[in-house]
C-alpha cells in the first residue's frame, strides 16, 4: 500500500491479519483509494462490520469509527447510526456469508427503505474463518469442507437480489479489476440511497485448495479468466457464458 | 455522571393511561430519541404511540424487518448518540439475546420494555406472565450484568422507564422494564410531575472508552463522528478498543468490570418496598414484583386488619437481585411467601438468600393472581 494511503490507517495497527493470497487486503487498498480520491472527511465516516474475515478489513484497520458487530447483523447496525446521525457517512465492509446469509434479511430489507448506506460484500464464495464451508455464494459444484463432492445448489446472484429488493445501485467487480473497483466504490458512496457493490476475492486457503486453485495465483488467474464484463456477455453463447462471472454495474444510481 | 432536569414530556398533571402509553411518554421524558421495534403482541402499543409522539418530538422511529435488527438498530444508534429503546415479547426477547450479551460487552446503554406474556414457545400472546425473568439476566452467553425493573402500575411504567434509561446511561448496560400484559394494557391514573430528573452520558475526549483505573468502574462513552476515531467491538477489547481474543488478562480485566462496575454499586441501583417489616416478628412476609404485587399487598392489607402478622417486601428492581433486603426481611418473619406467574424463577433466588423458610406458589395459567389465591395459601400457612 503506497505510504500516502498510511493516514488512513491507525498507527498501532502494523499487519494485516489475512492468509497469503487472500484478496481482501487488495480490496482494503481499493477502498481507501476510492476514500482518498473522493477527500471524505474521515471524522464523519463510520465503517460498520459483521464477522468473518471481511469484518477485519475495516476494523481495526482504518482510522475511522469502526463497528464491528455480530455475524450477519452489520446492516442494521448501520441502519441505526445513519437513521440517527445522517451526517455520517455509512459504509458496511463485510462478507458474503455475513451479509448474504445469515444477514440475508437485513440486506434486502435494507435495500426495500433505500437507507443510505454503501454496503461492500466481499465474495470470496466460501466460509473461510470458520474453515471452508459451503456458503449461499458457493458456485453450482465447487467443493467446500462440508460438501466435498461439491455445492449441489446454485449460488445467489446478489446484484439481482438486491435490484429487485430497490437497491439505487448494484454491480459486481473483482479484485482482479481494481481501478473498476474503486470506480464503483465512488460511485456507490456519492450515489445517495442504498448501494451495494459485490467484490470478488481469492481466498486460496480455503475455496482454493479444495478446487483445484491452491495458490494465490491460480486463484487469481481463475478471476482474472472468468470474470468478463456484461458487453462481453452479451456477444457469447449459452455454451460458452456458463462459466464465466458477469461483472459491472447492473443498477446504475438512476433510479 | 451527569444529570439534569427537564419537563415531563406532557404538561404536569393527572392523566389517565394504560400502562405502554406511559411507557411511551417516560421513553420520550428520559430523552429517547430513537426507536427500532418490530410487532409483537403485547407490546405493540408502545411503539404505536411512540411512532406517532416521535412526530411531535422529533425522534428517530424505524420499524425493523425483525427482532434481531430491532435492538441491532438500537445498539447503532446509541454510540451515534441517541437514548435509544425497544419494545418486544418473550419470543421476540429470545431474539435479542445475542445483542443483549453484545450491548453488555460494549457497554452500549440501551433500554428494552418487555412485555411479558405466557411462554414457553409462542405460548399464549395475549396472556399474562412474568416467565422472563432468568432470560434477561442469563440468556446471552458468558457472563453479563444486566438492571432490570419490575413495575406494579401505570405510574411506575412511566417512572421505571425513566429510570431504566437512567440506570442505563450511569452504567453503560442495557436495562429492562419487566412489563407484563396486564401492566402494560392496564389503565389507571398517573402524574407527570413538573420536572424530572434524568442522566446523560459522560463525555471526556481522548479517555479511554472501554476501561477505567477502577477494577468497577464505568468508562466515559464518546459517540460516532465526534472525530474520536472509535473501535467497537464485541470481541474482547482492551481499553480503547482493540481486539485482544487471545489474551486472558485482557479478558479476566473486561469480564470483571462488566460483573463489578454494577455489583459493586448495589446500593444504588436495587431498590424496594417494604410493608410492615418495621413491626414485631411476623408469621408470613410475602416477596412480590410487577403485577402479583398488587394482588399481594391487597390481600396482606386485608389479613392485617383481621389482626394477622403479616408484612411485605416488594421487589422493584429484579436486577441486580436485592438479596440484602431478602436478608434482612427473613430474620423477622417464620416464613416467606412467593406468589409468581412463573414455575418459581425469583423463588429460587429468595431461597437462597432467605434465613426462614419459603413456601412458593406458582401460576403460569396466563391469569394474574387473583388476592382471594393470595389469602388462601397465606392463610394455609398461617
Amino acid at each position: 500500500m503506497p505510504r500516502d494511503l498510511e493516514k488512513y490507517l491507525r498507527p498501532e495497527v502494523q499487519t494485516t491479519p489475512f492468509c497469503p493470497g487472500c484478496g481482501h487486503g487488495i480490496l482494503m487498498g481499493l477502498l481507501l483509494r476510492a476514500v482518498d480520491e473522493l477527500e471524505l472527511d474521515m471524522d464523519k465516516v463510520l465503517f460498520v462490520s459483521g464477522i468473518g474475515c471481511a469484518a477485519w478489513i475495516p476494523s481495526p484497520n482504518f482510522k475511522a469509527d469502526t463497528l464491528h458487530t455480530l455475524h450477519g447483523r452489520a446492516i442494521p447496525f448501520a441502519t441505526g447510526a445513519k437513521s440517527f446521525n445522517p451526517e455520517l457517512n455509512t459504509i458496511v465492509v463485510s462478507g458474503d456469508g455475513d451479509l448474504t446469509s445469515i444477514g440475508g434479511n437485513h440486506l434486502i430489507h435494507a435495500a426495500r427503505r433505500n437507507t443510505d448506506i454503501t454496503v461492500i460484500c466481499a465474495n470470496n464464495m466460501i466460509y473461510g474463518m470458520t474453515g471452508g464451508q459451503l456458503a449461499c455464494t458457493t458456485p453450482f459444484g465447487a467443493k467446500a469442507s462440508t460438501y466435498r463432492e461439491g455445492s449441489p445448489y446454485q449460488a445467489f446472484d446478489l446484484p439481482k437480489l438486491v435490484e429487485a429488493a430497490g437497491a439505487r445501485y448494484a454491480a459486481r467487480y473483482s479484485v482482479t479489476q481494481p481501478l473498476l473497483v474503486i470506480a464503483a466504490i465512488k460511485k456507490a458512496i456519492t450515489t445517495k440511497g442504498f448501494t451495494f457493490i459485490e467484490v470478488l476475492s481469492p481466498c486460496p486457503t480455503q475455496f482454493g485448495r479444495r478446487n483445484q486453485l491452491g495458490s494465490p495465483e491460480k486463484m487469481i488467474e481463475m478471476l482474472y479468466h472468468r470474470c468478463i464484463s456484461k458487453e462481453q456477455a452479451s456477444t457469447m453463447g449459452s455454451e460458452e457464458i456458463k462459466d464465466k462471472i458477469i461483472t459491472g454495474e447492473f443498477v446504475n444510481g438512476t433510479a | 455522571m451527569s444529570s439534569r432536569f427537564v419537563k415531563s414530556s406532557m404538561l404536569p398533571g393527572a392523566y389517565y393511561f394504560s400502562g405502554s402509553e406511559a411507557v411511551a411518554e417516560g421513553a420520550i421524558t428520559a430523552g429517547c430519541r430513537y426507536y427500532g421495534g418490530y410487532p409483537i403482541t403485547p407490546s405493540s402499543e408502545i411503539m404505536e404511540r411512540i411512532a406517532w409522539r416521535f412526530h411531535e418530538v422529533g425522534g428517530v422511529f424505524m420499524q425493523m424487518e425483525d427482532e434481531l435488527a430491532s435492538i441491532c438498530s438500537l445498539i447503532g444508534a446509541s454510540w451515534a448518540g441517541a437514548k435509544a429503546m425497544t419494545a418486544t415479547s418473550g419470543p421476540g426477547l429470545s431474539l435479542m439475546m445475542e445483542s443483549t450479551g453484545y450491548a453488555a460487552s460494549t457497554e452500549t446503554p440501551l433500554v428494552i420494555v418487555d412485555v411479558q406474556r405466557a411462554g414457553p414457545g409462542t405460548g399464549q400472546a395475549t396472556r399474562v406472565a412474568d416467565g422472563d425473568i432468568m432470560q434477561v439476566k442469563w440468556g446471552s452467553h458468558g457472563d453479563y450484568q444486566v438492571i432490570a425493573y419490575s413495575p406494579w402500575s401505570v405510574q411506575e411504567m412511566y417512572d421505571f422507564t425513566i429510570k431504566a434509561f437512567n440506570m442505563a446511561e450511569r452504567y453503560r448496560v442495557p436495562a429492562f422494564v419487566m412489563a407484563s400484559e396486564a401492566t402494560a394494557h392496564l389503565k389507571e391514573q398517573m402524574v407527570m410531575s413538573e420536572k424530572v430528573e434524568i442522566y446523560d452520558r459522560v463525555k471526556q475526549p481522548g479517555a479511554a472508552p472501554f476501561d477505567t483505573k477502577e477494577q468497577d468502574g464505568v468508562p466515559p462513552m464518546p459517540s460516532f463522528g465526534e472525530g474520536e476515531c472509535l473501535l467497537v467491538t464485541g470481541s474482547t477489547h482492551e481499553g480503547y478498543g482493540f481486539r485482544r481474543s487471545d489474551n486472558p488478562e485482557v479478558q479476566q480485566r473486561l469480564v470483571s468490570r462488566l460483573h463489578l462496575k454494577i455489583m459493586n454499586h448495589r446500593d444504588d441501583i436495587v431498590e424496594v418496598e417494604r410493608y410492615y417489616l418495621d413491626k414485631d416478628r411476623l408469621d408470613v412476609v410475602v416477596v412480590s414484583y410487577g403485577f402479583t404485587a398488587r394482588s399481594s399487598l391487597y390481600t396482606v392489607e386485608r389479613l392485617r386488619s383481621e389482626g394477622k402478622r403479616v408484612g411485605m417486601l416488594r421487589l422493584k428492581t429484579l436486577w441486580p437481585f436485592a438479596e440484602t433486603a431478602v436478608q434482612e426481611a427473613s430474620k423477622h418473619t417464620k416464613k416467606i411467601f412467593v406468589p409468581e406467574m412463573n414455575m418459581g424463577q425469583v423463588a429460587g433466588l429468595i431461597k437462597a438468600n432467605a434465613l426462614s423458610e419459603v413456601v412458593t406458589f406458582n401460576q403460569t395459567n396466563g391469569e394474574v393472581i387473583a388476592p382471594s389465591t393470595i389469602e388462601k395459601e397465606i392463610r394455609r400457612i398461617l
